[in-house]
């Protein structure tokens, strides 16, 4: 087998990376009827062959259950990251156009961050109303500050570029510059961005969910799997915590580890490397 | 005599990523070679660009990770290894760097300098050193911010000279300095090669490394092209039409531009770099070409100036 | 001096102004909220049998009816004179149960601060110093682990091995049940603080790592540590006399950064482990509709966050020469 330079394993990781995300998010899909059925002659079965993840009070099988959270876990971290990361987008360049919408903008992002982040995503979730409006609208809202305070810092610097400075004394329209000058710049920046929000936007769902605030009992939610399980832990039902916990540790390490890679692709400064 | 540093074919080149996943080899200096004896200034003069830092970080053995060299280097009659590089930096063998940015921003000059000795013995050494070079005990006490241009570049070169080095290797040590200034620094380099040691002197200023250099190893696009003495240009003794150009650039020379530009690292194949700028090319310019001795110096060019065309 | 005043000055009016919006934000959020607190607290069934009258006086009490405007002015008014009103759900001042589990939180999440803080520094200076070795891809596969983890799940999992498993630490509460308050000894309450503060320690280990890392990494490729190298000084006086001098400024600012995450840890690994501190008064306080204690809650966090930040802001103007002598010139 050859040797694979950085930047080709980079890729096979990524690549891997989303097959297996995308196949945890099909049979989560697939399997959301059979984590509904409960089967008392099955119930409270450590794990083994027939359950590899054992099963719940209800008889429910635990794997299906993880897998069906899982998938919802992941589709509510694409829709709120990427709510978030356009957001960022368009509060970003706003900001970086400078004049009182840059001290308006600067000014939400040190308020934003200045409250702890699962508190501001408990106080939204609560003005929706909880349930899944309120999670996604909780995660999606509070998540834009750190990447809008790069895209802004980012847009700056182009504008003061001497060749972006340049082109416009030639008299580059304006829509040219953006194309050939901003966009190569900004789309890297916001793409690793994007795909670096899905690891907090799912912790955060399955946090605020696992709190009461988030997705509603009835739904398979890992965080309400995991709530759930508190009141078992003490009479000695570990799989029914660890198992799922340690699912949604591996998503969200494939999500983190494909954000790495995509950021060594796309920096510039990785040519070195 | 034995000479104190000898470099022999030295190559340096760098790893890269060129289009998306290939990896590349970046050669940026090629079949460098040159001597240096005791007591001797030896000049590398080059344009910006042309890798001659690189040169000076590849003899200490602090280039970067994604580097390779290859090639010869012997430091006082022995191979100078990895290993015997980091033995000898500080002490035998001394850098002084091109700016302020080679200070640690944070920290005052005296500690600094002392690199965390605090005995009496090492304090009172290091007050004479810099009092050789009028730096009054005030700016032991100055953090790198606060030194103007001319003090910052004695304080680097008191950083080399304090060691007793046998070699000194000076990377552009005058930027930034008026001509006065300038000389006043070469000055301090000259001192120290009539005390015995071998400076390398890597500087794009031709004219000033001529005030005290002894030779005089010309650079371009990481190639070395000719070696002379110092007294073959005012002599008009020169070899390459290179280092001929950059003579006639000089503004007491008639200030002659030399058209076309440098090409970069990896650009150009294995021939004659200066090929498609030079008024005297020949087909063959585009092969290999060898470095060769010529009256007193040494050359690569397959028809040198003096030489018969 | 006098820019050094004028500096924190600004700084704090800004504060002020950030609390005041956040108050404000934090306000709108709950009063837009659809969730009826009278459904969430007293019961759709209890609800049924009560006469018009009783859910009056309940409406009044939760104050559902008054205009949103009138409401907000009304608390910053009192808050203003130093009252913060009185929690709904357990029936006290706001600032005396705030007090009173700010008290409890506090031992947890300084000795979260100060542990992950310190573990971070080390190890994402070592990390940052011998980028690409061995022990570097140890320390960010530690950290990308952690990272991927949530507070929550850890603090699980340390229960039932450390709680449930072996025994050897209490499954939860600050206090062990039945005993009076007054009897608690320093020891008990330390006990029961064991595994929260090591859970919250090691959330928090990862983060400060990670960003050290990349500054120390950042440092070690200046020209001046090539010239420290040039000079001969070792690897490790380097490390110790010029890296951990540059990464301080970074540091500053990333603890003190690091105290919104230790406060948003807090309150997953306090509901987990039922540790009666500010973090379990505020999840309360959301899940029952408590307006006047989440907001208090809101608030004080949100000053601790700002004050941090202060703090950092002024360490740099005492530890960075440049601002110091610069400032002294003027």
């Amino acid at each position: 087998m050859r040797h694979w330079n950085g930047r080709q394993a980079a890729l096979a990781l990524l690549v891997l990376a989303l097959l297996v995300l995308c196949a945890v998010t099909a049979a989560g899909w697939l399997l959301g009827d059979r984590a509904m059925v409960t089967d008392f002659s099955q119930k409270n079965l450590a794990p083994g062959g027939d359950f590899l993840f054992g099963t719940d009070w209800m008889g429910r099988d635990m794997l299906s259950r993880t897998l069906t959270g899982l998938s919802l876990s992941i589709r509510i971290g694409l829709l709120t990251a990427g709510v978030s990361a356009v957001l960022a987008l368009v509060l970003g360049v706003a900001a970086a156009l400078g004049g009182w919408v840059d001290s308006v903008v600067s000014w939400c992002i040190d308020l934003v961050m200045g409250i702890p982040h699962i508190l501001l995503v408990m106080l939204i979730s609560l003005a929706f109303g909880k349930g899944f409006v309120g999670v996604v609208a909780g995660v999606a809202l509070s998540h834009w500050p750190s990447l809008a305070r790069v895209i802004r810092g980012e847009v700056l610097q182009l504008k003061g570029a001497t060749y972006v400075r340049t082109a416009e004394k030639l008299g580059v329209s304006r829509l040219q510059i953006a194309r050939r000058h901003f966009l190569p710049h900004l789309l890297p920046q916001f793409l690793t961005g994007l795909v670096l929000q899905f690891p907090h936007a799912i912790l955060h769902e399955a946090s605020v969910t696992f709190l009461g605030f988030g997705l509603s009992p009835e739904q398979p939610a890992i965080g309400v799997i995991l709530s759930e399980s508190m009141n078992y832990l003490t009479t000695g039902k570990w799989w029914l915590a660890v198992f799922p916990g340690l699912s949604l540790v591996l998503v969200v390490i494939l999500f983190a580890a494909m954000g790495e890679q995509l950021r060594r692709l796309l920096d510039p400064a990785s040519v070195h490397q | 005599m034995e000479p104190i540093l000898d470099v022999k074919e030295l190559s340096i080149s760098f790893t890269q990523y060129g289009r998306g996943t290939n990896q590349v080899l970046l050669p940026v200096i090629r079949d460098l070679s040159l001597t240096i004896g005791p007591g001797q200034v030896v000049a590398v003069v080059g344009s910006s660009g042309s890798g001659k830092s690189l040169l000076a970080h590849g003899i200490l053995g602090i280039l970067p990770y994604n580097s390779h060299m290859s090639g010869e280097i012997n430091f006082l009659g022995q191979p100078l290894t990895q290993r015997r590089a980091e033995q000898v930096r500080g002490k035998e063998m001394v850098l002084v760097p091109q700016g302020v940015t080679y200070l640690d921003p944070l920290m005052q000059v005296g500690p600094q300098l002392r690199k965390g000795k605090k005995d009496p013995q090492t304090r009172a050494r290091f007050r004479g050193v810099l009092d050789r070079y009028g730096l009054g005990e005030e700016v032991e006490t100055l953090y790198p911010f606060e030194l103007s241009g001319g003090m910052a570049r004695r304080v680097l070169i008191a950083t080399a000279a304090e060691a007793a080095p046998r070699l000194v290797i000076a990377d552009e040590p005058t930027p930034g300095l008026d001509a006065r200034a300038a000389r006043r620094v070469l000055g301090h380099f000259r001192e120290l090669a009539e005390g015995g040691a071998g400076v390398l002197l890597i500087t794009h200023d031709l004219e000033l490394a001529l005030t005290i250099a002894h030779r005089v190893t010309v650079f371009y696009a990481g190639v070395t092209i000719e070696e002379a003495d110092g007294a073959d240009f005012a002599a008009g003794k020169l070899r390459h039409p290179y280092t001929r150009a950059l003579w006639n650039a000089l503004p007491q020379n008639g200030f002659v531009p030399i058209p076309g530009a440098q090409p970069g690292p990896g650009e150009g194949g294995e021939g004659c770099p200066l090929a498609p700028r030079c008024p005297r090319r020949r087909p063959e310019c585009l092969g290999k070409i060898p470095y060769r001795p010529l009256d007193g110096g040494r050359v690569r060019c397959l028809y040198p100036e003096g030489g018969d065309l | 001096m006098k820019h050094r005043l004028f500096f924190t000055g600004k700084k704090l009016v800004r504060m002020v102004l950030l609390l005041l919006g956040v108050s404000l934000v934090a306000f709108l959020l709950m009063s837009a909220s659809p969730l009826d607190p009278l459904q969430t607290n007293v019961g759709q069934a209890a609800l049924g049998t009560m006469s018009q009258e009783q859910i009056a006086k309940l409406e009044d009490y939760w104050g559902v009816n008054d205009p949103p405007a009138q409401r907000y002015l009304g608390w910053l008014g009192d808050f203003v004179r130093g009252d913060m009103g009185t929690s709904l759900l357990y029936r006290q001042p706001v600032s005396q149960v705030i007090g009173q589990r700010l008290q409890n939180s506090l031992w947890l999440m300084a000795f979260a601060w100060v542990i992950s803080g310190a573990l971070g520094l080390t190890l994402g200076v070592i990390a940052g110093a011998n980028r690409g070795k061995l022990v570097d891809k140890l320390i960010r596969g530690y950290c990308l682990l952690i990272s991927s983890t949530p507070a929550f799940w850890l603090a699980l999992v340390l229960l039932v091995v450390f709680g449930v498993w072996l025994g050897w630490l209490p499954i939860g509460l600050s206090v062990p049940i039945g005993v009076d308050a007054a009897s608690v000894t320093l020891a008990d309450r330390l006990y029961h603080a064991i595994l929260p503060a090591i859970t919250l320690s090691i959330t928090g280990v990862a983060n400060i790592a990670l960003h050290t890392r990349e500054k120390m990494a950042d440092i070690m490729e200046q020209d001046y540590i090539l010239l420290a190298r040039a000079r001969g000084e070792s690897h490790r006086s380097i490390v110790l006399r010029h890296g951990l001098r540059n990464v301080a400024l970074p540091a500053i600012t990333l603890q003190f950064a690091s105290i919104s995450e230790i406060f948003g840890g807090s309150v997953l690994v306090e509901q987990v482990f039922s540790y009666p501190g500010l973090g379990q008064a505020a999840v309360n306080a959301g899940l029952g509709s408590d307006l006047p204690l989440l907001l208090g809650i809101t608030v004080v966090s949100a000053a601790l966050v700002f004050g941090g930040n202060l703090i950092a802001d002024l360490l740099y103007g005492v530890v960075d020469p440049k601002i110091r002598r610069g400032v002294a010139k003027q």
